[in-house]
């Protein structure tokens, strides 16, 4: 493959190709620090972000390929992120072919599905490349034609010069194309021209899910794959001791089972790297169920790791983490958090004089909120497949991040890059969880170790009591105020196992003139990674309840008190960094406020709560509806509002906010990860309590913001403030407050307190 | 040597009578269309038919199915035209898209039984499937339409 000079583009470098059998080909390279079009800092973004790509290729035959570059884990960038290309370029959209791209760090770079980045990120480069190929399409026709470009015209994958009468397919003329350099400064649509863009598409992958052919990791079969699983500690501060595996070894169809160390000592561990068993007893066979069989003929000995040391690398330079070995339990964990909430914490931010306003306070309201362990509980259990030869590396499966796994396992197997080929599948959801890819080293591990292509799987035990867990929270809310009842001051102060949660620049900072934000955190052995909106998950419950209280107790309708403090923030804005846009976190609050009929009486049989909240750069607002259904509380109806800025894809992004809904009322009402001794108590669905059919809402209304800003992310933005509104209907529902999470055990208590009671 | 019918092919498995159905379809023949999510029927994920009747393969004894006749997402329709199949496209009901084929599966059985079902009586039916996305509200929309294509095509 020949490929011509690379052109520097506004924020992208093109490079155009000839296929071999002809055809153009175009590559894009990006590099995203340039193109950050959003005024508001992305601050849950990670940190090693280098540079995104993908592929068009136009063939002779005028198949038009669109290559997906981003990791798809149901939020359905397979769909969405084409789209964006397909719009530029002026394709048939029912025509374009859509296949998932490679994981290529040497010619593509590092790829990574989350912070709901995928749409906000691609925008530029997409439609750059999109443009540049129709444009050379049109160049290429052209020439061919004798006419001038400005005469050229497309539509639907088809160029065409009115004046002469002439016409042509895309493939016609893309093998002329690709010899043309990339073209400078082409113009992009106007938003009002779009016609892909904006309009609903159905799921590319849609016919394949619904007829089972192999699509997930687990899915995937290779020649002479053998089958591999990691019998773990039953407790976190647990590790191996000794092990007898001569019974697992007579079981049928097991290979081998031996003892692998993950990381070797001192191993300088990337953000990423997390893991939570280091010496790994691993067992081999060939089929899954013989080696399901085999591990419980296994004898194991385990002893406790004591205090730890972990090797951190990153940008911060080197630097020695002591992990405690003790084997925690969540009661203890409680009380210990209760102990370290009264202690001094570190400042976070601190605008006016919050002291004084306290002291000087009519009133202080002050409220602490908790919540559990989570674990992500993807429906699709941690699996990969590696093929390992002393010369390259193949694997296959579910992960978030390549990009970020990649240079981990090249270290590991002291293989370069470019002898590395990461293939992606389609993931069976991923919430945060896939992007950690202990379980990709460790399945190459295996696989170099027994010289045969092995496919690692965790059990839905393993993969729930694993760890990298959503961390446990607490957080201390206080609210000043004067004696005519205005709010003077606002404190918080949040910890967490093994981090807190603190957003200190989001709103209410900002809007109060004497503010205080502060964090603490305990360290711990249980492991803890990024879950669908890290941290704001549990800002959003706690705040925007705590925010309600607040409005009950300043006599204000808590819609308008929102409103109040944006205004404010937006006219007078106390300090400096403010997360959000005051305008767009409002417009979501006017938007839900009428489409939910807010305080009209027809909807007095309802129980009604609001939340609202910013984050990964999009605004939500939901108004939820609980009525008391089989002596239960039941979610009957929510109203959403988002402001994402352009949907792309409007149907597919109302059923991500549906999905988020569902997702925040099932985490709040029963969301519960508990330890004892060190060991989960809930190790799968029997005991994990996940929502279900009965429980989900009859009806989602969902409703966007119109407008033509750049598009930002929709995975994670409507699933934080769905567990503040439930908490604040609930409230309506049963006259008491929600501080801790989960809601139902208690909910239901009161619920039948206040039967007896009458 | 255990024989068994799945979607209408006969197989001969020598293989262990206690193997769940699951890891047959899924490890021996090649059928990975029915999935695996927790292995103690609490998900769904695995639902087949077993001579009509839904089961969750993963506590299924291939012994059990020693003789019937198992249908499994592959063979739910010929030309993926089943109702479900064609709501569930309409609908675009899927996000990661794991739980579908044990949605759909238990959805069949469903409007098999009744050709009408209420709210109420696709929450008993599908009470057993997590659906982790979320798209619960998806799936209840495109049951309630492929049983309207369904009754429209026995009336036409």
């Amino acid at each position: 493959m020949e490929q011509s000079k690379p052109t520097q583009t506004r924020r992208s470098f093109l490079k155009a190709s000839f296929l071999a059998g002809g055809g153009l080909l175009i590559s894009f390279t990006w590099i995203p620090e340039s193109g950050l079009a959003d005024p508001v800092k992305n601050i849950d973004n990670p940190a090693p972000w280098n540079e995104l790509t993908g592929y068009i290729k136009i063939t002779p035959d005028n198949i038009v390929k669109i290559l997906n570059p981003n990791p798809e884990f149901g939020q359905n960038v397979m769909t969405s992120l084409p789209m964006i290309v397909a719009e530029e370029l002026d394709a048939d959209w029912q025509k374009v072919v859509i296949e998932m791209g490679p994981h290529d760090n040497v010619k593509l770079g590092p790829q990574f599905t989350g912070g709901s980045n995928s749409v906000r990120m691609y925008w530029r480069p997409l439609r750059e490349a999109g443009a540049a190929a129709r444009n050379m399409l049109m160049q290429a026709a052209a020439e061919t034609w004798s006419a001038p470009i400005e005469e050229v015209t497309t539509k639907g994958g088809m160029v065409y010069h009115q004046k002469s009468g002439k016409s042509g397919t895309y493939g016609s003329f893309a093998t002329k194309a690709s010899s043309l350099p990339i073209p400078k400064g082409v113009k992009l649509k106007e938003v009002k021209d779009f016609k892909v863009i904006r309009s609903s598409q159905k799921n590319v992958e849609g016919l394949k899910i619904i007829t089972g052919k192999p699509l997930f990791g687990l899915d995937y079969k290779h020649e002479g794959m053998l089958i591999a699983m990691i019998e773990h500690p039953p407790a976190f501060g647990m590790k191996l001791k000794s092990f007898d595996a001569a019974e697992a070894l007579k079981m049928p169809g097991i290979k081998d089972v031996f003892q692998q160390q993950l990381y070797e000592d001192g191993f300088e561990q990337g953000g990423f790297d997390t893991r939570t068993f280091n010496d790994l007893l691993v067992v081999v066979g060939k089929t899954t169920w013989e080696v399901m069989n085999a591990r419980k003929k296994l004898k194991v000995a385990w002893e406790p790791t004591g205090d730890t040391k972990d090797t951190m690398g990153g940008r911060n330079g080197k630097r020695e983490v002591v992990v405690p070995g003790a084997l925690e339990t969540t009661t203890a964990q409680l009380e210990k958090m209760q102990a370290y909430a009264k202690q001094p914490a570190q400042q976070l931010r601190k605008d006016g004089d919050p002291e004084t306003a306290f002291k000087n306070a009519a009133h202080v309201i002050e409220r602490t909120y908790t919540a559990p362990f989570l674990a992500h509980n993807c429906l699709e259990p941690i699996n990969f497949f590696a093929h390992v030869t002393d010369e390259k590396a193949l694997l296959v499966g579910p992960l978030q991040a390549p990009g970020w796994t990649e240079p981990t396992l090249a270290k590991i197997l002291k293989l370069p890059a470019d002898k590395i080929d990461i293939q992606m599948t389609r993931m069976g959801g991923g919430f945060g969880r896939r992007a950690y890819g202990h379980y990709l080293i460790e399945a190459a591990l295996i696989s170099k170790k027994i010289k045969a292509p092995v496919k690692l799987i965790y059990t839905r035990e393993d993969d729930m009591t694993y760890g990298i867990y959503r961390p446990m929270y607490m957080a201390t809310y206080r609210a000043a105020l004067d004696a005519n009842k205005n709010l003077i001051a606002f404190h918080v102060k949040g910890g967490g196992i093994p981090e807190h949660a603190i957003h200190a620049n989001r709103f209410p900072a900002g809007a109060v003139d004497n503010y205080l934000a502060e964090g603490w955190q305990i360290p711990s052995n249980i492991t803890i990674g990024a879950f669908r909106a890290p941290r704001s998950n549990f800002n959003a419950a706690a705040e925007q309840s705590f925010l309600d209280e607040l409005a009950e107790a300043m006599g204000k309708d808590p819609i308008d008190l929102r409103l109040e403090l944006l205004k404010r923030a937006k006219e007078n804005p106390v300090g400096k960094n403010n997360d959000y846009d005051a305008d767009r976190y409002a417009g979501v609050l006017k938007l839900v406020k009428e489409k939910s009929g807010w305080g009209n009486t027809e909807n007095s049989k309802y129980s009604r709560g609001v939340a609202a909240y910013f984050c990964h750069n999009s605004y939500a607002a939901h108004v939820v509806d609980i009525v008391i259904k089989n002596n239960k509380p039941y979610v009957e109806r929510v109203f959403s509002a988002m402001d994402c800025g352009i949907v792309i894809n409007p149907d597919a992004a109302s059923n991500m906010v549906e999905g988020a809904v569902v997702d925040g009322i099932g985490n709040a009402f029963y969301g519960k990860l508990t330890h004892k001794d060190g060991a989960a108590e809930q190790n799968n669905f029997n005991r994990y309590r996940m929502i279900r059919h009965s429980e989900a809402p009859k009806k989602i209304e969902v409703h966007f913001v119109q407008n033509d800003k750049d598009p930002t992310g929709l995975g994670e933005p409507p699933f934080p403030p769905v567990f503040g509104a439930v908490a604040n209907a609930l409230y309506k529902s049963t006259n008491k407050r929600y501080y801790s999470q989960p809601f139902m055990t208690e909910a239901l208590q009161q619920i039948n307190n206040r039967k007896k009671s009458f | 040597m255990i024989t068994v019918t799945i979607n209408k092919k006969n197989y001969d498995l020598d293989i262990d009578p206690e193997t769940p159905l699951l890891w047959v379809l899924r490890d021996v023949i090649g059928l990975v269309g029915t999935k695996y999510g927790c292995g103690v029927a609490q998900c769904g994920a695995c639902v087949v038919h077993l001579n009509g009747e839904a089961v969750r393969s993963c506590v299924t004894k291939i012994s059990r199915a020693a003789g019937q006749k198992v249908v499994t997402i592959e063979g739910l329709s010929e030309k993926n035209d089943h109702p479900l199949q064609k709501a569930w496209m309409e609908v675009d009901v899927v996000q990661c898209g794991y739980c579908q084929a044990g949605q759909i599966m238990a959805a069949a059985v469903l409007l098999r039984e009744n050709k009408n079902p209420t709210d109420d009586d696709i929450d008993k039916a599908l009470e057993g499937n997590i659906c982790r996305c979320g798209t619960y509200l998806r799936i209840k929309k495109a049951i309630h339409l492929a049983a309207a294509m369904q009754r429209k095509n026995v009336k036409g």
